[in-house]
């Protein structure tokens, strides 16, 4: 089997890797371009662990095949600190807010998470606790139970509002 | 294996007729955990994603084209197409996560074949059409005639479906679905129940009622259709159309229902569905 | 050590920094086991049995060994046999079977190989001739007289018979008369109840990355709640002395005890060991919830006697727990974790018992939250049968200190009253359910361990300081590591790096369960900070040419009253070490003894959809002695994090066997943890009677949490229904036959 060779835009630099047709994105981004922040809980799109952005969509990457990601967007947990007028020294305001929230505990589920959030508030930036929850539900989280996590979204979509 | 992007129908029909065990796809949401659980590699991944008239949606002519690959997040996020078929774009929705809503589509859901399929009962209650391209060209179906068992479609080889058409409704019709699951989310329907219904006033002039997940496919349940037909809704008719539904239930005992479950609760999704459809009708 | 008086003064434990590893773990640079390669590494997969019980009659490798990519394959026969009384014996079997699977996905086989892809084509062409045996897989089944055997190879621990049988354990304890007490009680409610196995869910899959060098030195990297433990197994495993072994822990994607023991590791390195190449090897979701340790299923008869005017007089238990195909110790902790109320008369008797199902592993208050679900619905009963609010019928039989819990043991002081108390005054128990919810609560306990613990302090030259311990960090005790090293040595909690090092670089330290971290480990980094206090005072005296006596530490200096001078910072000694005596660092070690229990309260309203059998929680509060919270969030957050399992484990997780053995949902699809739709906020008061055996009073908080949901959600189903459910999970189907069996 000769690997694909896939040019696309990662974090919004360009960006290229090999992989077979069958290797899905989330293990082209592990595996080639050292990603590792997306995690694989199940690999069949049931925990949201593995999520990132394509073309701004949340998409579990373990669904897609690597070719898929031909001439797309792709944005992973690694971007978001450079994401929304965020310079790199700085954290993204839900990065911030999970931090001061204590949103995290194990931390694995939390890339899956940020991504996730972040696809919510560029689509809705004032969402209800109940969006949130239906919004985030393809997430598992097994340590915190949740709520720590919906607060810290609403602080930081709070945050977000304010600074535009 | 191997990966194709046809950018063209005629491209995609190609490839499928030149590979044997070949498989189109869209957004893989089923096609991927059935690979992790043992189904053979097909011998090409024919990616329909990348042909615009299988991601677009259109409005025209008294009806509704929806392209078979699009992902059903635009669907539900379209507004014109939810407030005139809301229980079409919950079902869609209900489909799965956000994640999953903005790879999964009806073309997948449909083909897929499950019984349990969240937008096939209101598309059938809304009598849409599945256009499909093969070997000879396109031809038209109903999208009820497309399953005809648990992964099991009428589609010959080397056939895909392409697009749906959904005519509009006439004025004073509503829809609803209603699903049955154990979490608010993530979870496949134990029991699904799409109406559709026309009112006059109070009075229903017309009703289609389909169930999901407690047949071999999706089946519509005429004598529900006939008790809501020429009623108001009233206590009687509707336990007519929950007993109708529960009497036209035919379910499997599995790890996400029993048998006697799913036929109670497809009486109580029916009648519940009904309501909620002749609710919008009269709006 | 005693508690420090006036606790309200503290300066640093109770506040809430950010956690010294968050900055990682929200940029995506955290390392998880299965984020870590190593050059020239091959991947591992296993071949798993397909049966839930058969010998092994051949295995043959050789088709394997051939196939493109392969550099390695292992079966039982690269271990050695540990004898049947080796307390290592059943990991041992079950990290690789030797001549019998036990149940369906054992591992027999597993093979290295460039690629994962290839390590699994390979690993299927191993060729295994079975000789199927009997299934055993219910407990009525397996204690019946004649019952086959599910492991040929279990002895029943401590006393019993001599020949093998289906039974691990078997616990009777008593005290009083339950018989007479029981008869002249004005009230006795006996029901049965039955749960499903659970699975603890923790996002991360097993993983691991072992390199074992031609040295015969291996080095692992492990998903691991204890890597001495994971030394000390692999090690027994392989045969070989545990210096041979450094572990690693990685960062853990949680863990609820279901990573306190050893699946991959040896496995891994003797391919490691076989291949001359790093292995990497990573369960599958699928290998994780159909071959790794889920919690117990559990049969239990409870009878509770009392008097009409609400006193629990008497309990009579039967528990029987399904233990899976190895004798496991969780039959014996049901009945030893009743301990929350004064039953003055008390005949429990529990049982471990086999089936060909897997071998299970601890989850969180291993046992207890079966026991509760069963106790706290009778004693629920008894107190709607007699009118009484059921805070004020547990408040009357509440344990205190002095009151015997089910094994004997007075307890010490503990808050039980002050959590009840607690809920009660709390908004959520002052207001009315919301339209058209029920309320239900409940009690739970756990006992918490101490055990062995180790630290390092050092201190750097410009006054910062290093911990270094050896408790891998599922819940964030980093942090509070750092809170009570901040407090002793009284400089800023961000002057602190808290490391988890490995086996090499910090002394002995047992698994991160019991909720023992915050407690045991804690004690450790205190004394160490203690130790430290007394060389910097000696110093400092040695500076200022005053008497070691005349020096105090104080707000992170030290000051003489004899030198008129400034007090002199930490960072002014340490500045000097050099010519003061040297590096000032210290360790502590320590077998942690009072570890405190913790109680919780719980109180949930909900509603039934009584047409569906659907519960849906509208409001949720979970009250529990923490002793002292170092770091409140991350109290809470234990809290939080039990309470949805336990909501989970009452409302729709099972594990589904089919008649062969087969796990029939191994996947998040069909095995249904919450997810955040499901839930409201999990509101929590964090109440604080601190442990008198601790420096800051702490009480282990992990485990408790998941003791009191079930039953706390069975009583508001009850109340909502009039339905008493005795069988987990609660699920839809089975709240509405029950419903329907009720009318």
């Amino acid at each position: 089997m000769s690997r694909t060779h896939i040019t696309c835009t990662v974090n919004g630099e360009d960006t290229d890797f090999l992989a077979n047709p069958g290797t899905s994105l989330l293990d082209a981004l592990r595996d080639e371009l050292g990603l590792t922040g997306a995690k694989e809980g199940c690999g069949t799109g049931d925990c949201g662990a593995c999520s990132v952005l394509m073309d701004g969509k949340v998409t579990c990457a373990c669904l897609v095949f690597a070719p898929e990601a031909q001439g797309r967007d792709l944005m992973t947990v690694e971007g978001l600190s450079s994401a929304d007028g965020v310079d790199g020294d700085h954290l993204h305001p839900l990065q911030q807010t999970f931090l001061e929230g204590a949103a995290l505990q194990c931390g694995v589920c939390t890339p899956g998470f940020l991504v996730a959030a972040k696809a919510l508030l560029d689509h809705n930036p004032d969402p209800t606790e109940s969006e949130i929850r239906y919004a985030l539900a393809g997430n598992l989280c097994r340590c915190t139970g949740y709520d720590k996590i919906i607060r810290s979204v609403q602080e930081a979509a709070v945050q977000l509002r304010s600074a535009t | 294996m191997e990966y194709a992007a046809p950018t063209t129908v005629d491209e995609a029909r190609t490839l499928l007729a030149d590979n044997p065990g070949s498989r189109v796809f869209a957004g893989a949401t089923d096609v991927v955990p059935q690979m992790r659980s043992g189904r053979p590699e097909p011998s090409v991944l024919i990616d329909l994603k990348r042909i615009d008239r299988l991601m677009s949606i259109a409005h025209n002519n008294g009806h509704w084209t929806i392209g078979a690959a699009m992902p059903t997040s635009e669907l539900t996020s379209n507004g014109e197409f939810s407030s005139v078929f809301p229980g079409i774009s919950e079902g869609a929705g209900w489909i799965g996560s956000d994640q999953i809503q903005n790879r999964s589509s009806l073309g997948g859901n449909l083909c897929n074949g499950s019984p349990a399929a969240d937008s096939v009962p209101a598309m059938i209650a809304s009598e849409a059409r599945a256009v499909i391209a093969g070997t000879d060209g396109e031809r038209t179906i109903p999208v009820a005639d497309v399953v005809t068992g648990p992964g099991q479609l009428s589609l010959a080889d080397g056939e895909f479906v392409v697009e749906f058409e959904i005519d509009d409704p006439p004025a004073n019709t509503g829809d609803a679905y209603i699903r049955m699951t154990p979490r608010t989310e993530m979870d496949i329907a134990i029991v699904g129940a799409a109406v559709r219904v026309t009112m006059d006033g109070d009075t229903c002039t017309d009703a289609r009622v389909v169930l999901g997940a407690v047949a071999p496919t999706a089946v519509r349940v005429p004598d529900a259709e006939a008790a809501l037909i020429g009623s108001s809704l009233d206590e009687a008719a509707l336990a007519e159309v929950a007993a109708a539904a529960s009497a036209a239930a035919n379910p499997i005992n599995d790890k996400r229902g029993t048998i006697e479950y799913r036929v109670q609760v497809a009486g109580v999704l029916a009648k519940r569905a009904a309501v909620l459809a002749a609710e919008r009708a009269r709006a | 050590m005693t508690a420090i008086e006036n606790p309200k003064t503290y300066k640093w434990v109770g506040t809430r920094p950010i956690r010294h590893d968050g900055y990682d773990k929200v940029v995506g640079k955290a390392r998880f086991a299965a984020d870590l390669n190593l050059p020239g590494q091959l991947h591992a997969a296993y071949l798993r049995s397909p049966h839930a019980h058969a010998n092994i009659v051949s295995i043959d490798t050789s088709m394997a060994e051939a196939m493109p990519g392969v550099k390695a394959v292992v079966t039982g026969d690269d271990f050695p046999a540990l004898d049947i009384t080796d307390p290592n014996h059943d990991v041992s079997i079950n990290v690789l079977a030797r001549g019998t699977v036990l149940y369906h996905g054992h591992a027999i086989a597993a093979v290295a190989a460039t690629t994962k892809a290839e390590a699994q084509a390979a690993a299927a062409a191993i060729e295994v001739e079975y000789e199927l045996l009997p299934v055993v897989l219910g407990i009525d089944e397996a204690m019946a007289d004649g019952a086959p055997l599910a492991n040929e190879q279990n002895y029943q621990k401590f006393v019993g018979p001599s020949d093998p049988s289906n039974i691990a354990t078997h616990t009777p304890l008593e005290r009083g008369d339950a018989d007479a007490a029981m008869a002249a009680a004005d009230i006795v409610i006996e029901r049965e109840f039955d749960c499903a196995h659970v699975h603890q869910g923790y996002i991360e899959p097993h993983a691991c990355v072992v390199d074992t060098g031609a040295d015969g030195k291996a080095n692992v990297w492990a998903s691991s709640q204890g890597h001495f433990m994971v030394r000390a197994i692999t090690a027994a495993v392989l045969g070989w002395e545990t210096s041979r072994i450094k572990v690693t822990p990685a960062e853990i994607g949680g863990g609820f005890g279901g990573k306190t023991t050893v699946y991959l590791e040896p496995v891994a390195a003797r391919l490691s060991e076989k291949a001359g190449r790093p292995v990497k090897l990573v369960m599958s979701r699928e290998e994780v919830l159909r071959s790794s340790g889920p919690a117990p299923g559990a049969k239990l008869r409870i009878k509770i006697g009392a008097t009409s005017d609400g006193e629990l007089t008497a309990i009579d238990g039967w528990m029987a727990y399904q233990v899976g195909a190895y004798g496991d110790f969780a039959g014996m902790v049901g009945a030893m974790s009743v301990a929350s109320y004064k039953f003055p008369n008390l005949k429990l008797e529990s049982w471990g018992v086999l089936s060909n199902t897997p071998k299970t592993a601890a989850y969180r208050a291993p046992s207890a939250p079966h026991a509760a679900f069963a106790i706290e619905s009778v004693i629920d009963d008894i107190a709607s049968e007699l009118g009484m609010d059921p805070i004020e019928l547990r408040l009357k039989n509440a344990a205190v200190e002095g009151d015997l819990t089910a094994m004997g043991m007075p307890h010490p002081r503990i808050g039980l009253v002050e959590c009840l108390e607690a809920l009660k005054a709390s908004d959520h128990y002052q207001s009315e359910p919301a339209e058209g919810a029920s309320r239900g609560v409940a009690v739970g306990f756990w006992f918490n361990i101490g055990e062995q613990s180790s630290a390092t302090v050092n201190l750097n030259e410009d006054g910062t300081a290093t911990v270094i311990t050896g408790s891998p960090d599922i819940g964030g005790s980093r942090a509070s590591m750092a809170l009570m090293a901040a407090e002793e040595l009284g400089i800023d909690v961000y002057s602190i790096t808290p490391v988890v090092a490995d086996t090499e670089a910090v002394g002995f330290t047992d698994v991160t369960e019991g909720s023992r971290a915050t407690f045991a480990t804690g004690k450790a980094v205190v004394e160490a900070c203690r130790e430290l206090k007394v060389e910097l005072c000696r110093r400092a005296a040695q500076t200022m040419g005053v008497d070691e006596a005349e020096v105090e530490w104080v707000d992170g200096a030290a000051v003489s009253p004899s030198h008129g001078g400034e007090p002199l910072t930490l960072a002014a000694i340490t500045a000097q070490a050099k010519r003061t005596g040297g590096p000032l660092t210290a360790t502590a070690s320590l077998n942690a003894a009072g570890a405190g229990p913790s109680f919780a309260v719980h109180c949930a309203d909900l509603k039934v959809d009584e047409e569906t059998g659907q519960t849906t929680i509208v409001r949720y509060t979970a009250v529990q002695d923490a002793g002292t919270a170092i770091h409140p969030s991350y109290v809470e957050g234990q809290m939080q994090g039990g309470s949805v399992q336990g909501i989970g484990w009452a409302l729709n997780e099972e594990y589904i066997f089919s008649s062969d053995g087969v796990l029939m949902n191994p996947g998040f699809l069909d095995y249904r943890i919450p997810v955040a739709s499901d839930l409201p906020m999990i509101e929590t008061i964090i109440v604080e009677v601190p442990n008198p055996s601790h420096p800051y009073g702490v009480r282990g908080v992990g485990e408790t949490g998941i003791v009191p949901p079930m039953a706390t959600i069975g009583n508001a189903i009850k109340a909502a229904t009039g339905v008493r459910m005795t069988s987990l999970p609660m699920s839809p189907p089975k709240v509405l036959k029950a419903l329907g069996d009720a009318r």
